[in-house]
């Protein structure tokens, strides 16, 4: 068999992988795979720093289902690559991401471009490889894309050495993988599944919490029915929104810090929680002592070290919740729990998300309401981190899974516009939004040109209330209105995007704010609208820290 | 309550999983109380066997999270009453000619044994159960110690009792 160069084993085994689209920022250590990338088969696009670059694989990732795949060089490209990294981890986004690395001989000398990326990335990957022998490439990029998209899914890094990728080998891509540690596939246990039914069956005020689990499995269609047939209301976490399609009667939204108080009342007074594929994030659960008091839980999760991590689960269903589901469901009883389904709506008729309207300044919850109208609720929503989040996860009615695109466990501000690329080019014939605020907006600000380049209809929504909103917020509440570091100078976000190229338009009526936005959705290519909203708005509901989540303020 | 453990943890022989592995324990603010490693019978397997305090959901979840990482083949909790247990210790105590009998009586009652003596000290080899070898140590104590170093546990579990 005829050897090839580490670089070309790089190519053929992502061609094997199916690998559709690569994000990266070439630099020393990788210049030799570059030169293979300049005549591959699949695209690959060039962002403007490799968190863009990371980020993008990570939308990219959560909106289609695929592994995510990125590249950046050794040293400063490879750590650039950790708050991506640790965005993808903490919400277990498939992904594989490969960093260059100083030559094998150089290793630990402290070369030029040279950081200890396997030690760096240890914490915050399912796993990770530093590549020492060329034979050991393909084999290790089989491995890791397996372990990166099976059980709960997580990124990979791959660190490898320039000189292993101009070392030749004979390229044979392995049939089948070799982990004796790792075995993802559970049997789920028929008796524990039993009980839960019988749990199930006897409980009057049970509740299912779906979460990220829950779309990672693709369980939508099986929960749908599983909640229909139980007549069991659904809460969605932040990262399981979609899940669940919202406009249903049994939907409930949100739970947690600003979540909805019919989620949050409906957890408390429940007597059995269904947990499908959620963590019970400090976030969810506010103070834990006072976290559903009354509930038992039936815990379903493919990560048997989420079972009791937080909240003590009665019966842990280890598995994939969709297969654990469909095993459930017929066992379930068609049941009558009317009397909770009437408590339950009455919560929801009278606890709507609300907002005070004021015709003389623009309130961003309208704007979200008005995107949700003019989509018809169907587009990718991907946001940044801070209140333009929380109003995009209340006031857009999410029905499928994977349209929202969210950093909710890490909380990394200047996700949203790279995953909002990478969406883009995963889902080419849907309408991607970028909800922006201003400041999130401006940690990845670079990457309008990747968009501008690759010609991205990404259509990005500042919410530009001057200020970082969030901390903002709690400042106004919790410090006594001490605006420490909050209040923004910003830049003239219109005349930027026209910089770039890319159309762009401020909004600061009201009365003008449809026909912007029906404009800007019908504007062929990216779009950026700088949107100036009421800078004291604040999120509501609200549970402060360390409260109960029924102990909910303001909306 | 907080118990002490003893974890018997087969890794794959790979460069970096004592790391990977002391790691996750320092950073999920698990207490070691010792840790050793070493080859097994077969080349492509490394036994660690980990002691720690915890009470039993830490333990639970120490347990979950090792066997989360890819290079963790398998975990056993020991079971202290069916197992076999030693500690290794060398000892080094200051040992003027006139304390010297008195010293070698002592390491004869503990079956350790003596592996090194100069004029005004002596090196004693101990092995044991802990308990034992803290033991010795306390005794040794009136007698100045110089340096002491232990591997800290290694155990295995009994064989089958046949009849």
């Amino acid at each position: 068999m005829a050897k090839i160069s580490g670089a070309e084993i790089f190519i053929e085994s992502l061609k094997k992988e199916n690998v559709e689209v690569l994000f990266g920022y070439p630099g020393g250590a990788v210049i030799p795979i570059y030169d293979k990338l300049y005549d591959a088969p699949f695209k690959n696009v060039l962002t403007r720093h490799e968190q863009g670059a990371i980020h993008a694989a990570d939308g990219y990732a959560r909106s289609t289902g695929k592994v995510g795949v990125c590249i950046s060089t050794s040293g400063p490209g490879a750590t650039n690559l950790v708050t991506g990294l640790a965005t993808a981890y903490m919400d277990s986004v498939p992904m594989v991401a490969f960093s260059g690395q100083v030559s094998s001989s150089l290793l630990g000398k402290d070369a030029f471009q040279e950081a200890d990326v396997r030690g760096i990335t240890m914490p915050i990957t399912k796993h990770n490889y530093l590549v020492t022998d060329v034979k050991d490439l393909a084999r290790i990029i089989k491995e890791a894309f397996y372990i990166a998209s099976s059980g709960r899914p997580g990124p990979v890094l791959i660190d490898l050495p320039v000189d292993i990728t101009k070392e030749l080998a004979e390229f044979e891509y392995p049939e089948s993988i070799d982990l004796p540690g790792y075995n993802p596939e559970y049997n789920i246990d028929k008796d524990k599944l039993s009980e839960a039914a019988e749990l199930i069956n006897s409980s009057k005020k049970a509740v299912i919490f779906a979460g990220g689990g829950a779309i990672s499995s693709g369980a939508g269609n099986v929960l749908e029915a599983f909640a229909k047939k139980s007549r069991i209301p659904v809460i969605t976490s932040l990262m399981g929104l979609g899940a669940f399609p919202e406009d249903n009667e049994l939907s409930l939204g949100m739970p947690g810090m600003h979540g909805c108080r019919s989620a949050n009342y409906a957890l408390t007074e429940s007597d059995l929680i269904i947990a499908v594929g959620v963590r019970f994030d400090d976030r969810v659960t506010g103070k834990l002592d006072t976290f559903a008091p009354n509930a038992k839980v039936i815990h379903i999760d493919i990560d048997p070290a989420e079972i009791s991590k937080n909240v003590d689960a009665l019966i842990p269903l280890i598995g994939d919740a969709k297969e654990v589901l469909e095993g459930l469901s017929p066992l379930i009883k068609e049941s009558k729990k009317e009397a909770w389904i009437t408590q339950i709506c009455e919560w929801k008729t009278n606890n709507p998300y609300k907002y005070d309207d004021d015709s003389n300044e623009i309130k961003p919850q309208y704007v979200i309401e008005e995107l949700n109208r003019l989509t018809d609720g169907k587009a990718v929503i991907v946001t940044e981190v801070g209140q333009n989040q929380m109003w995009a996860a209340q006031y857009y009615n999410y029905s499928v899974p994977r349209n929202f695109l969210s950093s909710g466990g890490l909380g990394t501000m200047g996700y949203g516009l790279p995953a909002a690329l990478g969406a883009q080019l995963g889902r080419k014939d849907d309408v991607v939004i970028d909800i922006s605020g201003d400041g999130s907006f401006q940690m990845n600000v670079q990457e309008l040109a990747t968009i501008k380049n690759y010609n991205l209809p990404v259509k990005i929504i500042i919410l530009n209330n001057s200020s970082l909103g969030m901390v903002r917020q709690w400042q106004e509440l919790f410090f006594e209105k001490r605006y420490s570091s909050t209040i923004l100078e910003n830049p003239d976000f219109v005349k930027l995007a026209e910089a770039y190229g890319i159309y762009a338009a401020r909004i600061e009526d009201a009365k003008e704010l449809s026909k912007a936005l029906e404009d800007a959705l019908n504007h062929d290519g990216p779009v950026l609208m700088d949107i100036k909203v009421a800078q004291e708005e604040n999120v509501f509901p609200m549970v402060p820290a360390g409260k109960g989540i029924q102990e909910m303020i303001g909306g | 309550m907080k118990h002490k453990h003893i974890l018997s943890v087969t890794v794959a022989n790979h460069p970096g999983v004592l790391t990977r592995i002391s790691g996750l324990l320092s950073r999920r603010n698990f207490n070691i109380d010792s840790l050793n490693v070493g080859e097994t019978d077969n080349p492509d397997y490394s036994r660690m066997t980990i002691e720690l305090s915890a009470d039993d959901r830490t333990l639970e979840q120490v347990k979950k999270q090792l066997d989360k990482l890819i290079e963790v083949i398998e975990i056993i909790e020991l079971d202290k009453s069916n197992i076999v247990d030693r500690d290794l210790a060398l000892i080094r105590v200051d040992c003027p000619k006139e304390n010297r009998s008195e010293i070698i009586q002592i390491v004869d009652t503990f079956r350790a044994k003596v592996v090194d003596l100069s004029k005004d000290s002596i090196m004693i080899e101990a092995t044991g159960t802990e308990y034992k070898i803290e033991g010795l140590i306390e005794i040794l104590k009136e007698f100045g110690i110089r340096d002491i170093v232990r591997t800290g546990i290694v155990a295995l579990n009994r064989g089958q009792v046949t009849d």
